[in-house]
């Protein structure tokens, strides 16, 4: 009944790595409605709701619908990105951690364990970046007006991934850092914030009126990632982005390895 | 990221006795934060093609040591190596030669049942195909090709059971571990997990099996562990450690013509070796040593106080008694 063990691959720890990913990307493609409903349903009411209802009741003076919109785009790119990164990483950790314990088989795969925690991250990259690409049509044609594109290709290649990257982080180091039972709360608790005063539905710059709040908002890691992505794909002002690139940067590299860290000890003891 | 092994210094390669032996332990201790030592200096050698059983009460570390041997614990002294690797200081290259059913379901609830088993040959490093003809040739020994499809939170305990061992056979592990495999299993299940356990052995797998069960130990296991308070108290065969205990047969002598209470006075003199004799109902409940002859003694004292004896029942020692012996206690939960 024993089965012989296989020629073990060149780098097995590689290997490992990629059929782990192999197997969530399959469990993706399988489950397309699950990503499609959390990924487009509160950004999609948003652009209506803003991008389209707003303008239309209000009866704004021409190129105003056209600024929402533009203002909108960047914000929403922002927000599905950040989604992506707390339910494709910490969600899944609920069910990890949780009593069926199912990321045990994963963690004796033949790699370390940290590197089954970058896994996750990458995945999470990955689905964030899925979800930009779904969302950024929608934010173009839904709006009352379309918005001023202005495609900015350097910064859009490298800073999606990079805000993808960083939200996939903070994902992990918020799934491994509390207790799975209080993940849905916190999210809650968390997500809300993060969100309005990340410069999502407004840029920063407008903000100089409130200077306290203007303030507060570059606490908020998600504001780099709007004002990154603002200048991107419009021409808006925006942060500088001397400032964004080493603040996403700095960001992802501490949450990477608080949250490895964290994972490592918490499958581990 | 890799962490310096928290362990004793030792020597960088293992000793000679770790390459001959599937598991080896030496002085293997887990204190938890908090000061709860788990184990205690456990020297520990599974010999390659055995099936040896770890048995023990709740909380003598049984489980904490199939951590540390499965690298989910890390030890905080002594040294451990599974099949010739530290598994302290290269934990991902151990997982390649084990194999681990622990004691909850831990199947991936997001994929099928042949999924399941495919997707664990390719985290080895399988092809695809190779993965695939794996799955279904191993699906068909457990029994469960016809469940192939279905999802996993579908399957009975048992199938799913069957399912775990299948998972952890599938990549050729050198040792498999098995955490109480047939714990809160209904009877059919639990022989039809004894069965594929039985023809592993056969097939030579090494297996570490944790249990509460005695007679599970008893029936699969060439070699028992009795491990309590993280120490190891006695390693031997099953016959040898039931060889070993001392007052270990019962024989339950039923007689009329005389008081339970006068026979068993008689019976405690009367025979030699006898360790104590007590009334028991209308029965005497009479402790010798395993293997010795009594009939005959019990016959004569019995005549001598006038007894009609109607019945006389020896029960040889059982690996429970050996461990009541050892641990001085009855099962703490089984």
């Amino acid at each position: 009944m024993t089965i012989p063990a296989p020629a073990p691959p060149r780098f097995p720890a590689l290997a490992a790595f990629a059929a782990l990913l192999a197997r969530d990307l399959t469990v993706l493609r399988k489950q397309p409605a699950d990503f499609i409903t959390r990924t487009i349903i509160q950004p999609v009411l948003f652009v209506f709701v803003l991008g389209y209802i707003s303008p239309r009741i209000s009866q704004p003076a021409a190129g105003s619908a056209t600024q929402t919109a533009t203002t909108l785009l960047a914000g929403m790119l922002a927000i599905v990105i950040l989604f992506q990164g707390l339910f494709a990483v910490a969600l899944p950790l609920v069910a990890d951690f949780g009593y069926t314990r199912e990321i045990d088989d994963r963690l004796l795969a033949p790699l370390p364990a940290w590197a089954v925690a970058i896994e996750k991250i990458t995945l999470g990259t990955i689905q964030g970046l899925l979800a930009a690409l779904v969302i950024f049509p929608l934010a173009i044609f839904i709006p009352a007006a379309p918005p001023a594109l202005h495609i900015h290709w350097a910064v859009l290649l490298t800073l999606a991934p990079l805000a993808a990257l960083m939200c996939a982080s903070l994902g992990l180091f918020l799934g491994t850092a509390m207790d799975p039972r209080l993940t849905m709360a916190l999210f809650a608790v968390l997500i809300t914030p993060l969100m309005w005063l990340g410069a999502t539905l407004f840029p920063w710059s407008a903000l100089h009126v409130i200077p306290w709040v203007q303030g507060l908002a570059l606490a908020d890691p998600l504001t780099y990632a709007s004002e990154g992505l603002r200048a991107a794909v419009t021409s808006q002002p925006h942060l500088s982005l001397l400032v964004i690139y080493p603040v996403l940067a700095g960001a992802t590299g501490l949450l990477l390895w608080q949250a490895t860290r964290l994972f490592t000890r918490r499958v581990i003891s | 990221m890799t962490r310096a092994p928290a362990t004793a210094p030792g020597p960088a390669t293992p000793p000679e006795a770790a390459a001959g032996a599937a598991v080896l332990t030496e002085r293997l201790g887990k204190t938890y934060p908090g000061g709860t030592v788990a184990v205690a200096g456990l020297d520990l050698a599974v010999r390659r093609g055995e099936v040896l059983a770890l048995l023990g009460p709740n909380g003598a570390g049984k489980s904490t040591t199939a951590g540390m041997l499965t690298t989910t614990v890390r030890p905080t002294s002594g040294r451990a190596w599974v099949a010739g690797i530290d598994v302290a200081a290269a934990p991902a290259r151990v997982h390649r030669h084990i194999g681990v059913v622990p004691q909850r379901n831990t199947l991936d609830r997001r994929l099928n049942v042949r999924d399941n088993l495919i997707f664990h040959g390719r985290y080895f490093g399988m092809r695809p195909v190779t993965a695939r003809a794996t799955t279904a040739r191993l699906l068909e020994q457990v029994s469960l090709a016809n469940a192939a499809g279905q999802r996993v939170d579908e399957l009975s305990g048992g199938m799913a059971q069957r399912l775990m061992i299948a998972r952890a056979i599938l990549h050729g592990p050198e040792v498999l571990f098995l955490d109480e495999p047939t714990t809160g299993l209904d009877p059919q299940s639990r022989l039809a997990v004894h069965d594929i356990i039985t023809s592993l052995r056969a097939a030579g797998q090494t297996i570490l099996l944790i249990t509460h069960d005695m007679t599970e130990a008893d029936a699969l296991a060439g070699r028992v562990a009795i491990i309590d308070h993280g120490r190891l108290l006695a390693l031997d065969t099953p016959a040898a450690l039931k060889r070993s205990v001392r007052g270990g047969t019962t024989v339950t002598v039923t007689a009329d013509g005389t008081s339970p209470v006068h026979l068993a006075a008689a019976l405690a003199a009367g025979v030699p070796g006898a360790r104590d004799a007590r009334p028991l109902g209308d029965a005497v409940l009479l402790t010798v040593d395993d293997g010795q002859p009594v009939l005959p003694a019990v016959l004569t004292a019995a005549e001598a106080c006038h007894a009609r004896v109607r019945e006389v029942r020896a029960d040889p020692p059982t690996l429970e008694t050996v461990f009541i012996q050892l641990t001085g206690k009855e099962l703490r939960d089984s």
